[in-house]
C-alpha cells in the first residue's frame, strides 16, 4: 500500500475542530456497539472456536457412530446431543470468557475502560449477550449435527432453557472468578486444563458410571448437573429437581464470590 | 463554570511503606496545558491516575471540573491515555477507535484521526501486534475521540519517532487552541517547553517548582556566559575581576563558564579582563538556562537518569 509519510498525514487542524462536546452515547447504543464487538472478538479467536465448536462436533459424531462406549440410551445420539450442548456451554461461558476476562485485565483493558463513559453494567450486560449470541449459534449447529445423526428431543423447551440458563450462570461465574483474580497466562492454563479434565471426569460425553464411587462426588459438578439434567430432559421428558438446584447453588455461588474477588486491574 | 479544570490539593497517596505522593498541590487553569515534570518515579503517574480516578487519595483532595474523580458523571467529559496498555488484544486498530468512540454522543470522525496520526496502515492489525509508537498514538486517538474538555496524558510521546511526536505536538496545540485543557505527564524538558503553559516540577512525590517555562528558567541566577580561549587561564584572577558575586572557571580546557547576573557590565569586566591579559576571546555566548538546568539546580539530580 501506498501511503504518506507521517509527517505529510499530520497536517494542522482547522480552528475548531476539536473544540469540547464531550456527551456520553445513550446506554442502549454503548451496549449494541459493545456486544458487536464482544461477539466478534469471540468468534475471531480460532483457538476458543475449536474448543467451543469444532471439539464437541467431533465428539458428537465419533461418539455417536462409534460403539466403543455403552451408554444408557436406546439411540446413542440423544445420549450425546445433551452432553456436547453442557461442554459447548462451559467452552463458551466458562473457558472461553475466563481467558478473555485475563487478558483483558492483563492489557489494562478493563482499567481503561473504567475512564471511559461505558458504565460497568453495560460492560457486563454485554459480556453476558455476547456468549448468549455465541451460545445460541452453538446449539443450533450442535442440534443440527445431531438431527442428522437421528436425535429425537423430548421434554419442554421452556425446561431446556432453564438448564440452559443456569448453566451459562453457573459457568460465567466460575469463568469471571478465575479471569478476574487470575493473570492472563495463568488463566490460560487453568482454563485449558480445567476444560479437558471437566471433559473427562464431567459426566457430559462419558458416562460417570465409569468412575465407579467417584461418581457420587463427580454427580455435583456443574457439568455433570447440566449434561444429566438436559439428559433425563430430552431423553425421559423428566425434569431433574436435583440437578437444577445443584446448578442454582453454583451459579448463586459462582456469581457471589466472583462480585467479592473480581479485580478490574 | 470556575476558571479550574482540575484542583489537587494536599495529596497524598502510600503503597505499604512508600510514600508515592507526599502533599502536591496544583491547579491547572481550563484551556490550558500543564506539564507534570519529574523523572521516572517521581509520583506523576500516581498523581494523574487519582485524578482519573483510578486510585483513592490517602490524604488530600484532588477536584475535577469541580467533581469527585470518582463521580461518574465525568467519565464522558475527561479523555485519558495512560501510560501502557488498554486496548483489546487481538481488536483490530481500526474497530479499537470505532467503539471507543461509539460510548460518545458525538465523537470525532474516527478515519480521520486515524489518518492524522498515521494509523491507516495499521487499521486492520490487532494491538497485540502494533509497535510500541503506534500503541502510543492509538491510545491518544481513544483519549481524544470523545472530545473530552479535560485530559489526561501520561507520557504520551513516550517511544515515538520525531515524526509522529511532532503531530502528537500538534494534536495537543490544537486541543488547546480549541478550548481543551490537557495535563500531561513528561520527563522531556523540551515537550514540556514547547507545550505547556504552566510546568510543575515533582521529585519525590513533592512539588520542588512551578511557574510558566520563562518564570522557571528565570529564576536564580538566570543566565550564563560561555567563554572559549586559550586552555589554562588563571579564573582565579578573572573573578577577582569581575563585579561581586561573579564566578568563573573553566569547565573542560579551553572552556569558561561565569555563573553571575548577565548585564553589559559585566561583559565589559570580562572583556577588560582578556583585553589586559593579552589573551584573545575567540567566543562568548549568554546561554539562557534550560528546565534541565533548573532541575538539575533544585535536586542535583539529572532528569534523565
Amino acid at each position: 500500500m501506498s501511503h504518506p509519510p507521517a509527517s505529510a498525514a499530520s497536517s494542522t487542524w482547522a480552528p475548531g475542530a476539536l473544540t469540547p462536546a464531550p456527551a456520553a452515547a445513550s446506554r442502549l447504543r454503548m451496549l449494541r456497539s459493545q456486544t458487536t464487538a464482544e461477539i466478534l472478538m469471540t468468534l475471531r479467536k480460532g483457538e476458543q472456536l475449536l474448543l467451543s465448536l469444532v471439539i464437541p462436533i467431533g465428539l458428537l459424531v465419533v461418539l455417536t457412530k462409534a460403539s466403543f462406549i455403552e451408554v444408557d440410551a436406546d439411540n446413542r445420539a440423544d445420549f450425546y446431543v445433551p452432553g456436547v450442548f453442557a461442554l459447548a456451554i462451559m467452552s463458551s461461558a466458562f473457558t472461553g470468557q475466563a481467558i478473555a476476562t485475563g487478558f483483558e485485565r492483563q492489557y489494562g483493558v478493563l482499567k481503561r475502560l473504567g475512564a471511559t463513559p461505558l458504565p460497568r453494567s453495560v460492560l457486563l450486560q454485554a459480556k453476558t449477550l455476547g456468549v448468549l449470541a455465541v451460545q445460541v449459534l452453538q446449539l443450533a449447529i450442535l442440534g443440527a449435527v445431531g438431527l442428522a445423526l437421528g436425535w429425537e428431543p423430548r421434554g419442554s423447551v421452556l425446561a431446556a432453557l432453564a438448564f440452559i440458563a443456569l448453566g451459562t450462570a453457573a459457568f460465567s461465574g466460575l469463568g469471571l472468578l478465575l479471569g478476574g483474580t487470575l493473570r492472563g497466562m495463568t488463566t490460560l492454563a487453568v482454563a485449558n486444563l480445567l476444560w479437558f479434565v471437566l471433559l473427562l471426569l464431567g459426566g457430559m460425553v462419558f458416562p460417570l458410571s465409569e468412575y465407579g464411587a467417584l461418581a457420587d462426588v463427580l454427580q455435583f459438578l456443574p457439568t455433570a448437573a447440566l449434561a444429566h439434567g438436559l439428559r433425563a430432559l430430552m431423553i425421559d421428558g423428566v425434569t431433574s429437581g436435583q440437578d437444577l438446584v445443584v446448578l442454582a447453588v453454583w451459579a448463586v455461588g459462582g456469581l457471589a464470590v466472583a462480585a467479592r474477588m473480581f479485580r478490574w486491574e | 463554570m470556575t476558571d479550574t479544570a482540575l484542583e489537587v490539593v494536599d495529596l497524598v497517596k502510600r503503597y505499604g511503606g512508600t510514600t508515592a505522593v507526599d502533599g502536591l498541590s496544583f491547579t491547572v487553569r481550563r484551556g490550558t496545558v500543564l506539564a507534570l515534570l519529574g523523572p521516572n518515579g517521581a509520583g506523576k503517574t500516581t498523581t494523574v491516575e487519582v485524578a482519573e480516578g483510578f486510585r483513592k487519595a490517602d490524604a488530600g483532595a484532588v477536584h475535577v471540573l469541580g467533581l469527585d474523580p470518582r463521580d461518574p458523571a465525568l467519565r464522558a467529559r475527561i479523555g485519558v491515555m495512560p501510560q501502557s496498555g488498554g486496548g483489546y488484544p487481538a481488536m483490530p486498530t481500526g474497530e479499537m477507535l470505532r467503539l471507543t468512540a461509539s460510548y460518545h454522543r458525538d465523537p470525532l470522525d474516527p478515519a480521520e484521526m486515524l489518518e492524522r496520526l498515521a494509523l491507516t496502515d495499521v487499521v486492520r492489525t490487532p494491538w497485540r501486534r502494533l509497535s510500541g509508537g503506534q500503541q502510543q498514538r492509538l491510545s491518544l486517538a481513544m483519549a481524544v475521540i470523545g472530545r473530552p474538555e479535560l485530559l489526561f496524558l501520561d507520557e504520551p510521546t513516550a517511544g515515538l519517532d520525531p515524526q509522529a511526536r511532532r503531530a502528537t505536538w500538534e494534536l495537543i496545540r490544537a486541543l488547546r487552541r480549541d478550548g481543551a485543557t490537557v495535563l500531561l505527564t513528561t520527563h522531556l524538558m523540551d515537550e514540556a517547553e514547547n507545550l505547556a503553559d504552566e510546568v510543575v516540577v515533582v521529585d519525590h512525590g513533592r512539588l520542588i517548582a512551578q511557574g510558566t517555562v520563562r518564570e522557571l528558567t528565570r529564576e536564580g541566577s538566570t543566565e550564563q556566559l560561555h567563554l572559549i580561549a586559550l586552555a589554562g587561564l588563571d579564573t582565579a584572577s578573572l573573578t577577582a575581576a569581575l563585579p561581586d558575586g561573579a564566578v568563573a572557571r573553566e569547565t573542560s580546557p579551553g572552556r569558561y563558564v561565569v555563573d553571575g547576573k548577565v548585564d553589559p557590565a559585566l561583559l565589559t569586566y570580562v572583556t577588560g579582563w582578556f583585553a589586559d591579559q593579552a589573551v584573545l576571546l575567540e567566543d562568548l555566548k549568554v546561554e539562557r538556562r534550560t528546565l534541565e538546568d533548573v532541575f538539575l539546580d533544585l535536586t542535583g539530580r539529572d532528569l534523565r537518569t
